[in-house]
């Protein structure tokens, strides 16, 4: 590691700092391994997954777009997200709120149960809602009495996504609402706001941009996962079937184009979320050097 | 609100209680959300696992094919982990110290892994990777075989672990002062002696942090692992295939109890990267 350059900080790298001959060759030869590495694992399986549903050109994949179970599996996939995305938005507010707000014993605690479902397989997930209110589950017979479907059924995917896409919000606010101190909202409950008003107009315009990111990334995962849903799904093709459902089903049919029309609208989704990611930390950023 | 405020003395028991009950609404949603959403299934398959009895749990656990999917899962989550160990440490350390075209956008897409719904990740590296794919042809002529084996299993492992180590070191590396590097350098230390002394220390703990995190990451791994895999028994089938494998035949103990098994190794992970994190603070 011969590039130590005394005179270089990380903020600014300004070509007047340029390392002297014999430590740009080591800064070459570490730069080109890490872009290698990169591009083995990263750069060209994403590159592939263009490539391959562009092969043909535009024509089939709008040809794919339009087939029902495809256009089943993105309704179904977006409205997994727009229930997922308010549901633990307003657990992920709560928890912060609750979280950062007070000191208690077990706090920590609470923090690692709340990052609990990060940790457990997708698959336990899936199998653990199975358990739940599948047929053998604990409340599988009175739900079949009552003629409710959960499992193999949309209820329990969305079940599953909500699982895995838990913790995103509460731990994105959480350092955001620790920053920003309590003193402004005491300051505007002290003038006679509302616990309502405090939130709208102090606590929500402070951590906005960790909402929306904590947002994002919930909706990134709810829309994205497979393992959870999969398990709890039936995986029934225009019926229980969501758009990452889609992708390994189709491939398993050896629908090659089908399965790259899927995939690359599922890793647009993934370039926007990024993009997105990137504007807001690089607008917290600001804020911070303020 | 004023409750908190309150002195808390001992009888936690009954104290606790009557905090929950008095609590603001924000902490009994939160509490009734983890009730419903988290520990109720938890719960679940805790009594599920204990209905199944000890003698048939123990037998279920480390029949011949739940020990090769163990080992198949840990071995390979290991390696890949190591690999980003590695490789990742060097990304970072690139990322914050060196300066080269399109940084920006390498930096940004490093998180593509985690944005990347995993089915998709499954479906381009099996293609990129398999015999006649960009990357899998040029391992063919050596007789390596990558897609539908355990090294593939590896490869998805990375890919999906990837993020992990670069982003616990990189903060890490960031906030370093670069002074000791220069007191090491004007002493007479050669760069090898300034990184092994110096550097690598504090990097440490977040190193591990990051491995312990991909680790843990892939051991779950489903989606693009089922993909790639051939998911052939004693071969290259992972615990979370066996698991749905086992649910797909109906066979709900034998999934609970592997379940069981994959739930307490993430459990021992967590505990672990928590006294990890406990660890890298002693140096701030």
């Amino acid at each position: 590691m011969t590039s130590v350059d005394p005179f270089l900080t990380t903020a600014q790298v300004t070509s007047e700092k340029k390392p002297t001959k014999s430590k740009s060759w080591a800064s070459i030869a570490l730069v080109s391994i890490a872009i290698a590495y990169l591009a083995l694992v990263l750069y060209i399986p994403a590159l592939n997954v263009f490539m391959q549903a562009f092969s043909k050109g535009v024509g089939p994949f709008l040809a794919n777009l339009t087939q029902p179970t495809f256009l089943h599996a993105i309704k179904l996939t977006v409205l997994m997200a727009l229930i997922c995305v308010p549901l633990n938005t307003v657990f992920g507010l709560c928890a912060a709120w609750a979280i950062a707000r007070r000191r208690f014993p077990g706090r920590t605690f609470l923090l690692s149960i709340i990052d609990l479902p990060f940790s457990i397989s997708p698959v336990v997930a899936g199998l653990m809602i199975v358990l739940v209110y599948g047929q053998q589950g604990w409340f599988g017979g009175w739900l079949q009495d009552h003629g409710i479907r959960v499992v193999f059924a949309f209820p329990a995917m969305v079940l599953a996504s909500a699982f895995v896409s838990m913790p995103f919000v509460a731990r994105e606010v959480i350092p955001v609402l620790e920053e920003a101190g309590a003193d402004q909202e005491e300051a505007a409950k002290i003038l006679g706001a509302s616990d309502w008003q405090t939130f709208w107009r102090v606590t929500l315009p402070n951590i906005r941009w960790g909402l929306l990111y904590g947002l994002i990334l919930t909706n990134a995962r709810a829309m994205g996962e497979f393992g959870a849903v999969s398990v709890v799904s039936g995986n029934i093709a225009g019926k229980t079937q969501s758009l990452p459902l889609f992708v390994e089903e189709a491939y398993k049919q050896y629908e090659g184009e089908a399965a790259y029309s899927a995939a690359v609208l599922l890793a647009l989704l993934a370039v926007v979320t990024l993009v997105l990611k990137e504007i807001l930390e690089r607008k917290t950023r600001i804020k911070d050097t303020e | 609100m004023t409750i908190s405020s309150l002195p808390e003395k001992p009888r936690l028991g009954k104290a606790f209680l009557r905090q929950i009950i008095h609590a603001p609404w924000t902490w009994r949603i939160m509490l009734g959300y983890l009730a419903v959403m988290l520990i109720l299934p938890v719960l679940a398959m805790l009594t599920k696992a204990s209905a199944v009895g000890p003698a048939k749990f123990w037998q279920i656990a480390t029949s011949p094919t739940a020990l090769s999917a163990y080992d198949v899962t840990f071995t390979t989550s290991l390696i890949a982990a190591a690999f980003n160990g590695v490789f990742g440490t060097l990304i970072a350390w690139v990322l914050v110290r060196e300066d080269f075209p399109l940084k920006r956008f390498i930096d940004a897409s490093v998180d593509l892994p985690f944005a990347l719904p995993t089915s998709v990740a499954g479906l381009t590296l099996a293609t990129v990777y398999s015999q006649n794919g960009w990357l899998g042809s040029l391992a063919a002529p050596f007789g390596i075989k990558i897609a539908f084996t355990r090294i593939g299993v590896g490869v998805a492992m990375t890919f999906i672990s990837l993020p992990f180590v670069i982003r616990t070191v990189q903060p890490v590396l960031a906030e370093m002062e670069q002074d000791i590097e220069e007191a090491a350098w004007c002493l007479g230390a050669s760069p090898w002696q300034t990184f092994r002394h110096v550097i690598f220390p504090p990097l440490l703990p977040a190193i591990l942090t990051g491995v312990a995190l991909g680790f843990s990451r892939a051991v779950g791994e489903y989606g693009s692992t089922v993909i790639i895999a051939s998911n052939t028994p004693f071969r290259d089938l992972i615990a979370p295939v066996l698991i749905f494998q086992r649910l797909e035949q109906y066979d709900y103990p034998g999934a609970t109890v592997i379940g069981m098994v994959l739930l307490i190794i993430s459990l021992v992970a967590l505990i672990g990267i928590n006294l990890l994190q406990a660890w890298a603070r002693r140096y701030d």
